[in-house]
This record gives C-alpha cells, structure tokens and sequence, in this order.
C-alpha cells in the first residue's frame, strides 16, 4: 500500500496481569498498530491472551502497564470518557450476549436511542437497515431465544454496526456455531472487510484469515510472537510455536 | 368458637389491619434498603461492598426479637439517659417497622444481589461495549432479567416477614398476636383463639400467594 494511512489503534508496552489468590501474567509488552481500513486477524493458543487483549482494547478490562490510543484518544488516561471511546468501537463476542429481555429490533436500538445517538424513528430505520444488511429483517420481532446461533451472531454484529463504530472487534464470533452456520456469520464479516471497516478478528477460521486478513497475528504466552501477511505466516513461519500451532489447526 | 368470633371477631380484625400495617411499612422500607444494599453489594468499590456485607452479616446474625428490644428500648436509652439527650422515643409501630425493614432489609438484599448475579456476566459486558454506563445498563438489561428470577424468593421473604410481625408482640403493638393474647386472657379459650388467630394468617397469605403466581404468570409472558 503506498498512500499514508491513519493509525487508528496505538498499543504500546501493554500489560495485563491477574490477581487473584496468584497473579497471572497474561500480556507481557504486546506492541500493535492497526490502521484505517485494515483488518487484522489473531490467531494463538488457548490462554495466550487474545480475548484479554480485545477486551482492554474495548476497556473492558483496566489495564495494567502500557497505552492503548485510540483515534488519539489514550484510554489509560483517567480524563477520557471510557463509555465515548466505547461507542465508537464494536464488540461482538463469542457468545452472543443479545439482550435476553428485548427483542431483536430493541436490542438494536436500546444504546443509539439512550445515548442520544438518534430519535427513535431514526434508530428504527437504522436498525432495519442493518438488518436488512446481515439478512435477517423478518426477525426484527422476535426474540434471541428464537433465533438460530448463526442468526444470534448475525444480531450481534448488526447491534455493534448500529452505534456506527469505526471499529470493530470480533472475539472467536463463530467458535460457538454449528458448521454450517459459520458460513453466514464469516459472510456479514467479509463484506464489512470489503467495506473498508477497520476490525481485529479473534478467530480460529484460517480460511477467513487468508482471504481477508491484511495481517495475521500470532500470540503466545502473552506476546507477539509473529507477524505479517496471511502468505508470510501461513506459507513461511519462522518460530517453531507458531509451526507447530499452526500444523495443529490446519 | 361462635362466641369467640361473635365478641371478639372485630377486634381481631382490626387486629389482623394492624399487622397489614406494620408488615406494609416494614416491607416498604424493606425493599429500599434491599435495593440499596443489594446494589451495593454488586458494585466494584471494595468501601461499597464491605460495607454491604457487614450490614447483612449483622442483621442475619441477630435474632429478630433482640433488635426489637434494641431499637423500642436500648436505643431510646442511650440517647436519653446514657448520651444525657432528651425526648427520644419510638411509638411501637415505628420500632416495629425499622425492626422488620432492617430484618427483611437484609433478606432481601441477598436476594437481589443473588438475581443479579444469575444474570450471564456477557449482558454487562455487551451493554458497556456499545457505550452504555454500568448503571443504564443494570437499569434496561440486568435488573429486567434479575427481577424475574427474584420473584418467588421476594414473596417468599414478604410471608416470612408478614409472620414475623407477631414477634413485635413483645413490643407491645396491638397487632394480631398480641390482642389474641388479651382475648385469651380474659375468655380462657385458648385453642378457639389461637385456631382462628392461625386461619386469619392462613388465609392473608394464601391470598398474597396467589398475587404472587397471578405475577409471576404474567412477567412470564
Ligand atoms: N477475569 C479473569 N480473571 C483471572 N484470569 C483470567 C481472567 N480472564 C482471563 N484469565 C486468564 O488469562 C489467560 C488468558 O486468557 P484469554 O481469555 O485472554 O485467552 P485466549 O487467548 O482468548 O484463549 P481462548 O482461545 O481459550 O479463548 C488465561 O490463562 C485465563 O485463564
Ligand atoms: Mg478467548
């Protein structure tokens, strides 16, 4: 790529332990850089980190060491509004998590609505809208104990779009699907890939990462151990861990 | 049993109104400090949640009758003749109702902080990652949720504390108990009272039983 493009996310020196009756090291000095547009797919062992590190990005976990900075915004600092930086990043988990109470078009429209994001009528047809994109506008009524997981996932993603995020952060959103139901959720990510939707993909689909990764991450024991194009860390590993993490999922 | 019920039925009745009263104000008060405590209880602050543990711990750890005599007496002492303060005195129907709100107060809060708990730690999580502060989101997606589970041990705790009022008889607040005791006293027929006395409690709590299912049919929907 030749023109400039923005960092949108800075990770500098970022560590995360722990405490409970033993303190647990779990990132030690993670360094990353995403930008605009780019999407970055992690990939690791079970325990390495990668959830922790999505979730810190998110604020969801305090942090213990280090910056993360985010459109310049370092939410470490205690002067930045961590519920603001929020709005503007997407989650989707592994489990779902729709609103159990709600169904599928409030839970859409719950946050835009009580953040003042939009009136009413505007989140609604901006609820449908997102809808109508990930294919499942016929269940704008109905409940999330009525949908299929594949069809909980599609929701989910739809209620992160619905804040308007610029990005988007993925924890293992198919590890959780019937086969044939991660078909249609990798789909909704591809075309938001597509899109220009800047998004960190937690994932231990290597297929996905392949066709949509601009960059592969592969993390151990709380580091980065490698990274670089799908061909590089596919084709031509250079740590041992990683071939042979690698010689175990593929 | 007729003439008990003929002369002394009224009474009893307005007895029955009283310990209506007393639970009413009891449970009312309850249920705010069970909120509060509750929520307590769940927070991040360490301050908030000691403080919430302790106060529970406390309560549940004295029998009901002690704080009775506590607040109607010992507290009213202390100001008046220990603290050398004046004029400080608790008609038996506020004791009995700081009494029963702290008592159930604890219960209840327990409850709450149980509920909340039931609910999968992901609702939180999801909420605050699109934006929403800790408190909206307890407020539309948790407590939505923990409320449903909570129903039927909030009833449960309500019979108990409706029960419980008989022991501010020892305060002397004419409820139930206590005026079953002075008809007892003058007419000598202690088991014609005493049966009534337990129909009239029987059938009040059947009753809030089945609010209570009609309730819980109707949240299921
Ligand atoms: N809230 C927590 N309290 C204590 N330890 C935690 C907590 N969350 C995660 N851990 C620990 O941190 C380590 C890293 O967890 P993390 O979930 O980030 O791994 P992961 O790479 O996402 O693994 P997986 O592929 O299994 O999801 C694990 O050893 C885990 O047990
Ligand atoms: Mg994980």
């Amino acid at each position: 790529m030749s023109e400039e493009r923005k960092v949108k996310v800075r990770i500098c020196g970022l560590q995360k332990y722990f405490k409970t009756h033993t303190v647990l090291h779990v990132l030690n000095g993670i360094n990353l850089e995403i930008m605009e547009g780019e999407v970055v797919v992690i990939i690791g062992p079970s325990g390495s980190g990668k959830s922790t590190l999505l979730r810190c990005i998110n604020g969801l976990e305090e942090l213990s060491g280090g910056d993360i900075i985010i459109d310049g915004h370092n939410i470490s600092s205690k002067k930045v509004n961590m519920n603001k930086v929020r709005e503007s990043v997407g989650m989707v988990f592994q489990h779902f998590n729709l609103f159990n109470n709600m169904n599928v078009l409030r839970n859409l429209m719950l946050a835009p609505v009580d953040l003042k994001k939009a009136t009413k009528a505007e989140a609604e047809q901006n609820a449908m809208a997102m809808l109508e994109r990930v294919g499942l506008a016929d269940k704008a009524k109905a409940m999330p104990r009525q949908l299929s997981g594949g069809q909980k996932q599609r929701v989910a993603i739809a209620r992160a779009l619905c804040m308007k995020p610029d990005i988007m952060l993925f924890d293992e959103p198919t590890s959780a699907l019937d086969p044939e139901m991660v078909g249609e959720v990798l789909e909704v990510m591809k075309e938001l890939a597509r899109e220009g939707m800047t998004m960190a993909v937690v994932t231990h689909e290597m297929g996905f990462a392949r066709e949509v990764a601009d960059r592969v991450i592969f993390m151990d024991g709380g580091r980065i151990l490698e990274e670089g194009t799908p061909e590089q860390i596919f084709g031509n590993p250079q740590h041992q861990r990683t071939k042979d993490f690698l010689n175990k999922v593929l | 049993m007729d003439m008990i019920l003929r002369s002394y039925g009224p009474l009893l009745l307005r007895a029955m109104g009283q310990t209506l009263l007393l639970a009413l104000y009891g449970l009312f008060f309850a249920c705010i400090i069970g909120l509060i405590v509750g929520m307590m209880s769940v927070l991040k602050n360490r301050v908030c949640r000691a403080v919430a543990l302790v106060f529970v711990n406390l309560i549940r750890g004295v029998p009901m009758i002690v704080l009775a005599y506590m607040i109607y007496f010992g507290v009213p002492y202390l100001w008046n003749n220990v603290l050398g303060r004046s004029g400080l005195t608790f008609t038996a129907l506020q004791a009995g109702s700081v009494c029963l709100a702290l008592n159930c107060g604890a219960y209840m809060a327990e409850i709450i902080r149980a509920g909340i708990e039931s609910v999968d730690v992901g609702q939180m999580e999801a909420g605050r990652s699109l934006g929403l502060p800790w408190w909206r989101t307890m407020q539309r997606i948790i407590l939505p949720q923990a409320i449903r589970t909570m129903i039927p041990s909030i009833i449960n705790q309500f019979i108990i504390t409706l029960k419980d009022t008989s022991i501010l008889s020892v305060i002397g607040f004419p409820e139930l108990v206590n005026t079953a005791k002075n008809v007892v006293s003058k007419t000598f027929m202690s088991f014609q009272t005493w049966a009534i006395v337990g129909a009239m409690y029987l059938i009040v709590i059947l009753l809030l039983q089945f609010a209570a299912k009609y309730l819980e049919r109707r949240l299921k929907q």
